[in-house]
This record gives C-alpha cells, structure tokens and sequence, in this order.
C-alpha cells in the first residue's frame, strides 16, 4: 500500500513537471465540446439535448491523450522492469500508476465539466448529475484505457492503434454515464444508470489492473 | 506413464497438427458444398414466399448465418486465447489468429447484408437498433485484434497480446450488448421489433438452418487452411517443414 502511494505522489510529481501535457489534454477538452455548438448551431433546446453525450464523448477523447504516456516513459528508462522485479506485487503498482493517471487527466475533466454544461444551458440539477456520473465514469475509462495502453506498450504506430482496441470498451461508460444526464432531464431519474456505472467501475477495479498486469508481463518479457 | 486414451496434448504441437488439419480440410470443404447446395436450394426454391416481405426476406439465409457466427466465432477465438495463456501452447494463439478474419468477415457479411435487408423492409440502410449497434461493435473488436496482432513484429507476443485483448473483449460483449440495448429502449420507443420474429414456415427455418451448418463448415475449413499457413510461415526454420512436400517442390 505504502508503495502504491509513493507511485501515486511520483507520478503526480512528474505531471505537476511537465505541466503542459496535462493543461494540453484540458484544453483539448474545452475546444472539442466548444466546436459543437459552431457546427450545430447556437439553438438552446438542442444544445441541451446533446450535452451529455459532447461532453461524454469529449471526456473520453481527452482522457484517451494520456493513455500512451501512462507506461511509454517508465518503459523507456527501464523503470517497469524494476516494479516487475519488485517485492511488492506488480497490480498494486500498476494500480498506483491508474490512480495518477485519473489524478491528472480523468479529476480536471470532472471539475472543468460543469463550467462547460453551463455554455449548453444545463440547468443546476443536470449539471449535478454530470458531475456525478463523470466522478463514477472517469476512474473506468482510466482502468479499462490501461489495458489498451500495456497492450500497445513499445509497438509501432502504438498512438492510433489504442484508441482503436480502447474505443469499443468505451461504449457502454458512454451509453450509462451520457444516459445518466439524460434520464435526470428527461424526468427519469438517474439512479439506474448512476448504479450500473458504479458497478461497471467495481468490476474494472477488480479486473483491469489484473489484466493491465499481464499485458505489462508480456510487453517485459 | 502415459497410459491415458487419447493424449490431448499430441495434437498441440504444430507438427503433428498439420498434416491433421491437411486431411480435415477437403472433408470440411466437402460439407460446406453440401449443405450450401442444399441449403441454397431450399432457400431459393422450395421456401415459400413471405406474406409480408415478398421475396426480399430471402436475403435471411446469409444473413442471419453469418450474425451467428461472428458472434460464435469471436467466442471460440477467445477460448483459444484462453487455452494458449494457460497451457502456453504456440498452437493456441495461431488458431485465435487464423479465426479472426474469419470473424471480421461474418460481422462485416451481416452489417452488410443487414442493409441490403433493411432498405426494403425498413426504408433505411441503416437504424440504431441495438442488434445492429452491437455487432459493429463486435466489428470493430475484431479489426482491433487483428491491428494489435499485426502492430507486433515478435509472433509469441502478438499472440499472448492478442490473447489478452480477446479475453477483455469476451468479458465486455454481453456488457455491451446490454448496454446498447438499455440505450436504445430509453432513447426512443423500438420500432422496429426483431426480437419477435413472426412464426415461421417450416422450410424457411429448414434453409435457415442449412445455411447455418453450411457456414460453420466454410469457418471451419477456412481457419484450417488459414492456421495450416501460418505454421508454415512460423516454422520455416524447422527440420520438419524443411521436408514436406509442399515445401520442397
């Protein structure tokens, strides 16, 4: 556990360095869900009908610009193959790497996401259950983009090839998270899709780290 | 030691799982023409015309044999990821490997004539049903096991990789099935209904049937000749591949 952390602090450490990667991911954010409204068109009524899904779609896209760099660098300098060797078990470290990763490209997404709702006129409740369902959503895309990230690890064209094997796992965060806001405007109540998000999210806690693990093991070997 | 029946391993190592698959194949290829020629001929001839589709129903003996079998296929090529991750047999990965296009081609068959069937029938090529979303879905899985494993020069990694990606992908079907189901429910009251098919004639579900069988024997043929190839390919440096016979002439 204590390991873990000091994976955590690291990680952060080396982001809080290199702040423009980070800031880099924020702003692509804010510029993908502030091109809808120019190619849509400007009406209230329909802007509200698809801010959850642009700003869910943009949140995925976003935290996709990190995946790569989650493991690319301690590959380089040989870092990883010391946490394989390590005594502690590989899974709690990798573990640590998800939490930073979340910590830095998945947390700034949840707290910038309300401003942005505010430009296609959510209302307070909405932008509420945004909030919420990108707080549930994000660790997931985060967990599942780390298998994708140690699949790619050190392969040509690794950038694009991602987002392919990663974007499919994306769709049904997509579908409950988006679908939370939705059912909240719609009068529905997004209890249901919040649940099911939440469980998604237990089983990838479970799951992901395990199998991001494996795929670490067969990238060293 | 090995007093067993029937040694399950013998047929793990590529050497003597060649010539086997050498001699099932014709015999596979055999079966697929039978059961397509019948099949076909059911289809076309002997099944009745739809009172409500017309003709154009027809179009069902592909289509709804290559649905299942895309979705049978990506099943049967993660057990085989599965097998190879756990006994870490090289025989494992090249069959995963020689069922993935196989599987692309079902899911791109059923996308594709599941269009044609829709213009007609729906006055759409294409609708956000939730079967439909799904198998793009598993569409595009199957191009991502088949990018990954050729994205790894090293054959052992791509295999294990790809085993891994298989696996995540099994877990994730039904989730995603479900999940596009549950969106499409809440977005918009279904209009069209698949799922109750009305009854259907004898004969239709007889071709239907065949057809089926008639595809299961062309994958199985296919994935044969397709992992035949690749162990030659892998085990060129072999003493063994060095004499055969289609090697030396």
């Amino acid at each position: 556990m204590k390991s873990m952390l000091a994976i955590i602090r690291r990680d952060l450490l080396l982001a809080m360095r290199r702040k423009s990667e980070v800031l880099t991911a924020l702003f692509f954010f804010m510029i993908v869900v502030s091109l809808f409204p120019l190619g849509i068109g400007p009406e209230p009524a329909l802007l509200r009908k698809i801010a959850p899904g642009v700003l869910w779609v943009a949140a995925l896209l976003a935290t996709m610009l990190g995946l790569q760099r989650m493991f690319a660098p301690d590959h380089a300098d040989g870092t990883l193959e010391q946490m394989a060797l390590s005594p502690t078990p590989l899974g709690l470290l990798v573990g640590g790497k998800i939490a930073a990763h979340w910590l830095v490209s998945g947390l700034p997404l949840v707290l910038l996401a309300p401003v942005l709702g505010l430009q296609f006129d959510l209302d307070a409740g909405a932008l509420g259950v945004l909030v919420v369902t990108l707080l549930v959503g994000t660790p997931l895309l985060s967990l599942i983009g780390a298998i994708g990230a140690a699949l790619t690890l050190g392969i040509r064209g690794g950038g694009v090839l991602l987002s392919l094997l990663v974007l499919p796992l994306y769709v049904p965060a997509l579908i409950f998270g988006a679908g939370a806001v939705d059912a909240h405007i719609s009068g529905l109540g997004a209890g249901g899709h919040l649940s099911l998000l939440a469980a998604l999210l237990a089983l990838a806690v479970f799951f992901a780290p395990w199998a991001t693990t494996a795929a670490l093991r067969i990238a060293l070997e | 030691m090995n007093n067993k029946i029937i040694n399950w391993f013998r047929y793990a190592s590529p050497q003597s799982f060649y010539p086997l698959a050498g001699r099932m194949v014709p015999w596979f290829w055999a079966l697929t023409a039978a059961f397509g020629v019948v099949g076909l001929y059911i289809s076309f001839f002997v099944a009745p015309t739809d009172a409500q589709q017309g003709e154009g129903y027809r179009i069902i003996f592909i289509h709804v044999p290559a649905s299942w079998m895309s979705m049978f296929i990506y099943c049967v090529m993660a057990a085989w990821a599965g097998l190879g991750l756990i006994f870490n047999t090289r025989l494992s990965g090249m069959m995963a490997s020689a069922l993935a296009p196989t599987g692309a081609l079902m899911a791109f068959l059923s996308l594709w004539t599941g269009a044609l069937w829709g213009k007609p029938m729906w006055g759409a090529w294409w609708v956000w049903d939730a079967r439909l979303t799904s198998e793009l879905i598993l569409f595009f899985l199957y191009i991502g096991f088949i990018a990954l494993q050729s994205a790894i020069d090293d054959p052992r990694r791509a295999d294990k990789a790809g085993a891994i990606l298989a696996l995540v992908g099994v877990v994730n079907i039904p989730i995603i099935y479900f999940s596009v189901k549950w969106w499409n429910t809440l977005h918009q009251g279904s209009t069209i209904n698949l799922t109750k098919a009305p009854s259907m004639a004898q004969t239709m579900l007889w071709g239907m049937l065949l057809m089926a069988l008639c595809f299961w024997m062309y994958s199985i043929a296919v994935a044969l000749m397709r992992a035949r190839a690749i162990i030659l390919e892998r085990e060129t440096h072999t003493e063994w591949v060095k004499q055969l016979v289609e090697v030396k002439s």
